[in-house]
Formats: structure tokens, C-alpha cells, sequence
């Protein structure tokens, strides 16, 4: 079984970022970048599937520009055994991301795509969704436990109240969550024999697919700045305050 | 021009991320002088489809019933929205876990964009967004006909329960698609308030060291507040908390009155999910937690001794 994993080039989660002062945007300009978090967890899992004898192959994907290179080495360094870099510098939002995604679903025919629940730059969590709609796939979104065989995937989710369990008949699509997996240090090794492994690139007009953006940024703005309040002695004055200054009790 | 919003709800009755939607929906008509329909799909749903005639700002109820509603799924949803979708302007969800489940496979399936977690609304195509776990907010046009929106409820207010009177009409439910199936769920019941609806909040941290601790210490306070519980990321990831009471980024967004954390650091991932709430309070022996940047009131202490004492002076 073929799983198909997309991994997002972002800013690092450790980053604080900064607005530019004209509005436009956010300065990424020398900042950090590393995989999406939610993405690796994706990787980890169906990594850990061909370790178990489930999957035969895992294929990561990435649509962006040049330097998303980086993000796929790392995948194959985490295990991916080849990858695929939809080359565009054009804005991609998830939309387009979905739709070259399908494009790639339908020459590679994986049984499993696993993604990230949603990217940590632009928090839409909705590229699994709109793939498995374009695809008419079932979809298992917010993952913590996933279990393939005899054509199903079994996945537990994170919801708004706790947990429910899902059967999916495969091909099917899976987002991860935090708890999914805790995903491997990526050893020297890896990283060396990830260098050998195949990187294939292809343009999104060779698929077939528009990706004009359907949503114009028209400003980028810091929010209302919180600072620190005081600091309070002990419990009573703290009562206190809350009691009679902030009237919150 | 008519918008359409998609109930939360538990067939019973309509959850409160129901009533921030609606607002939302109609702050945006009142841009074209639209109406605000409100679609219940569910499983005999009467209830939630009678208790929605009365919210104010809503001019329909669609009332679908079908056992492939039963449990959410979203192909189901989604099939039976696409097949309303019509002439709606406008399809708004919540951004709750079904919310964003379901509406971004109404987006593609119409061959749109989504606006995911909207916070204000600026015109009928513009709206504002969190981005960078609410590092940056982004206004942004749709170019869209159809805008498909999420919501996020502690942008807006409620609106209000009743004063409507709007009639139900049923609709014809699709067939559900068979491919997904319901294995079951473990859903916490408790006499709590709802996390991202309550006024009072406390949050505990990894700090607070076992699931036995972190109930002895947050439950007599939070019972004495009459409030929600929440966690770190790290207090659930260590086992101390149910994924359910994740505050942050990729968890819960809350905005209560009061919001007490105890032994929570303060990263940025968890700030998203708490900055906008009316008066922090944080208890933390480390002087330099992050947390204190942001708190109204800060007791540096150790929680273990002071959680009880606070909840014993209450």
C-alpha cells in the first residue's frame, strides 16, 4: 500500500513573528523555517506504518518554491522513500494545494494520504478536507490513533468533547493531531542516505491545475497589544482585586 | 441576498457556538440588507430545529432529518449542504470541531475558497482573520460568489435565544455516503460549564505533575467559580488532562470574564488560545514565565500551595 504524505515549509513554531511596519505582511525575511509540526507528525505515522508491514512505500509531497528541497529531504530523512516538489513560487492556498494534491493522487493511486491538520503560518486546517472532497474519499480529520488493515483505516479523533472513533473504507484521507505520534529524532545517517533518495519536480501547469488565489490579503495588522498587569502579594489580595477592582467575582 | 448558517447542535438543542455564528452571519447582511437562514441537520432534531425558530436575526429554519446525520459525519453534511447551497451568498460555519470538519468539503465541492476563523467583519467579501496562532490578524477579500466561512465564536456575541419567530421548513436529506462509518465515541459528561462559552476558566499546567494532582488541585476551585477547566498542551500531552481541555492554538479558543492558569508557562502556542480573555491570572513559582507578560495579576507562588488556599478564600 502507497501512502502519499504533504508536508508545509513554515516559519518555525518557535518564532515570534514579527508584522511589517507598512502592513503588509509578516517579516520572514531570515527567520527560521522548518516542516509544519502537524506535517512531521504525518510523516512519523506513515513511516511507522511501513515499519509495521502496512504500507510499502511513502511518498511525500511538497508544492512551493526551490527551497522546500529542504522539507522533503527531511521527510526522507524521517523515512519518505521519495518525493515529488510541485515547483511554484506563486502564493498556494489550500484550495490549489488541494487540487494539485489530487493531481498527484491520481497519477501515484496511494490507498492512505495523511496530512497535517492544518498548517501553523496560515491555521486554515482545511487542505485534507477539501482533498478527500475533490478525491470523494472519506476523511478522518484530527487524528490520535490510526489502524490500517483489511482495507480500513480505524482512526480515533480529537473532538470538541473528547474522543470518537471512525472506520473509513480506503483510499481515504487522514489529518493528524498532536497526540498522533511523537516523531523520531532525525539521525546523521538518515539525513546522508535521504540526500541519495529521488526528488522529482513538476510544474503545476504539467498537472493541469490554476492555482490563482481566491482570497486577496488586503492588510496585515499586529493585535491589541496585553502587557503585564501587578504583581500581587498573596491569595487575599488577590481576591481582593478580583473581587473589587476587575468585579470578575 | 440570503447567508446560510450551519447549526451546532445536539438534536436536543443548539450549542452556544450556534448563537456567535448567527451573529456573525447577520453582521454581514446587514451589509446587503440580507436575510439569515439557519440549517439543522440532524438526527430527530426537532428540538434544536424548534429552538432555533427563536433566535433573533433569523428569517428561516431548515430543518434536514436523517439517521446519516446521527453522528456528524461530514460527507453526509457536507452532501446535504451542497445540495441546499443554491443561491446562498453566503454558508458559515462555526469553528468548532464539526465546523471545520465539514465546511471546507462544502468549499471544494463548490469550487471555493474558505475563511477560516473569521474574528470581525469588515464588508460582505472582508473579514479578519488570526494568523500565526494570532500573532498577526489578517483582513482578507474573498473573490468568490460563494463565501464559506468558519467562525470563531469569541469574536462575536450572541445572539440573542429569542425574539425570532421564524418557520421550519423541512428539507429532503440526502443519502449518506456509506463509505464512513460511526465506531463510537467517549465524550466526558459533566455538570461544567461549556469551556469556550464559560465566564470563569482556570487552567492547569504540566507543573502540576499526575492526573491525580491536577484533579485535587483545579477541581475545588474551579467548583468554587462555578467555572470550565482547561490545560496546557503539556498537561494533556503528559496524560494530566483530557485532549478536550486543550487551550490554544490548535485547541481551544477562549475569551471567559476571569482566567486563572496555575503552572502554565506561557508559550506562545497557548497565549493564542487565551490573550483575549477579560482578566488573567497567573500562579507560577517561575519568575520568568512568559505568562506574566500578559496577566493582569500575577502571584508569583507555588501553586501547590496556593490553588487551595485560593479556592479555600473564595
Amino acid at each position: 500500500m502507497k501512502i502519499l504524505v504533504p508536508v508545509k515549509r513554515v516559519v518555525d513554531y518557535n518564532v515570534k513573528v514579527r508584522v511589517k511596519s507598512d502592513g503588509s505582511g509578516v517579516d520572514i525575511a531570515n527567520v527560521k523555517m522548518s516542516m509544519n509540526p502537524f506535517d512531521e507528525i504525518a510523516i512519523e505515522e506513515a513511516v511507522r506504518l511501513k515499519e509495521k508491514g502496512v504500507a510499502s512505500e511513502v511518498v511525500a509531497v511538497s508544492c512551493g518554491a526551490a527551497q522546500c528541497q529542504e522539507t522533503l529531504r527531511t521527510a526522507m530523512a524521517i523515512g519518505a522513500d521519495r518525493a515529488i516538489l510541485v515547483e511554484t513560487t506563486e502564493e498556494l492556498q489550500p484550495l490549489a494545494v488541494a487540487k494539485l494534491l489530487k493531481a498527484l493522487v491520481d497519477k501515484e493511486a496511494p490507498q492512505l494520504v495523511i496530512l497535517g491538520k492544518q498548517a501553523i503560518d496560515d491555521d486554515c486546517n482545511q487542505t485534507g478536507q477539501m482533498l478527500a472532497a475533490l478525491l470523494g474519499w472519506g476523511q478522518a480529520t484530527f487524528a490520535s490513533k490510526v489502524e490500517v488493515a483489511d482495507g480500513k483505516a480505524v482512526v480515533t479523533r480529537e473532538v470538541d468533547g473528547g474522543l470518537e472513533t471512525l472506520s473509513l473504507t480506503l483510499p481515504a484521507i487522514v489529518t493528524t493531531d498532536l497526540r498522533l505520534n511523537e516523531p523520531r529524532y532525525v539521525t546523521l545517517p538518515n539525513i546522508m542516505k535521504a540526500k541519495k533518495k529521488v526528488l522529482d519536480r513538476v510544474l503545476p501547469a504539467e498537472l493541469g491545475v490554476d492555482v490563482a488565489p481566491r482570497i486577496k490579503t488586503l492588510k496585515v495588522s499586529e493585535p491589541p497589544k496585553r502587557s503585564a498587569g501587578v504583581k500581587v502579594a498573596d491569595v487575599a489580595t488577590l481576591v481582593d482585586k478580583l473581587r473589587n477592582e476587575a468585579k470578575v467575582i | 441576498m440570503t447567508l446560510l448558517v450551519i447549526a451546532e447542535h445536539d438534536n436536543a438543542s443548539l450549542k452556544s457556538a450556534t448563537f456567535h455564528t448567527v451573529m456573525a452571519a447577520s453582521q454581514i447582511s446587514l451589509f446587503a440588507d440580507g436575510q439569515v437562514h439557519l440549517l439543522v441537520a440532524g438526527h430527530n432534531a426537532q428540538g434544536a430545529a424548534e429552538a432555533a425558530t427563536h433566535i433573533a436575526g433569523i428569517a428561516k429554519v431548515i430543518h434536514a432529518d436523517s439517521a446519516a446525520f446521527a453522528h456528524g459525519l461530514a460527507e453526509n453534511l457536507a452532501a446535504q449542504v451542497l445540495a441546499l447551497a443554491g443561491d446562498y451568498s453566503h454558508i458559515v460555519f462555526a469553528a468548532t470541531a464539526s465546523g471545520k470538519n465539514v465546511a471546507p468539503r462544502v468549499a471544494a465541492l463548490l469550487d471555493v475558497a474558505q475563511i477560516s476563523e473569521i474574528t470581525r467583519v469588515d464588508a460582505l467579501d472582508t473579514f479578519e482573520r488570526p494568523i500565526y496562532a494570532g500573532n498577526a490578524l489578517a483582513t482578507v477579500q474573498s473573490l468568490d460568489r460563494i463565501k464559506v466561512i468558519t467562525v470563531r465564536a469569541t469574536g462575536f456575541e450572541a445572539a440573542a435565544r429569542s425574539g425570532g419567530s421564524a418557520l421550519v421548513q423541512p428539507a429532503a436529506a440526502v443519502a449518506g455516503t456509506g463509505g464512513t462509518q460511526f465506531v463510537g465515541r467517549q465524550i466526558a459528561r459533566n455538570d461544567r460549564p461549556e469551556l469556550t462559552s464559560a465566564k470563569i476558566v482556570v487552567a492547569g499546567g504540566r507543573a502540576l505533575g499526575s492526573a491525580e494532582q491536577f484533579s485535587a488541585v483545579m477541581t475545588p476551585l474551579a467548583d468554587k467559580l462555578g467555572a470550565a477547566v482547561g490545560a496546557s498542551r503539556a498537561a494533556v500531552d503528559a496524560g494530566y488532562a483530557a485532549n478536550d481541555w486543550q487551550v490554544g492554538q490548535t485547541g481551544k479558543i477562549v475569551a471567559p470574564q476571569l482566567y486563572i492558569a496555575a503552572g502554565i508557562s506561557g508559550a506562545i502556542q497557548h497565549l493564542a488560545g487565551m490573550k483575549d480573555s477579560k482578566v488573567i491570572v497567573a500562579i507560577n513559582k517561575d519568575p520568568e514565565a512568559p505568562i506574566f507578560g500578559i496577566a493582569d495579576y500575577a502571584l508569583e507562588a507555588d501553586l501547590f500551595a496556593v490553588v487551595p488556599e485560593l479556592a479555600a478564600a473564595l
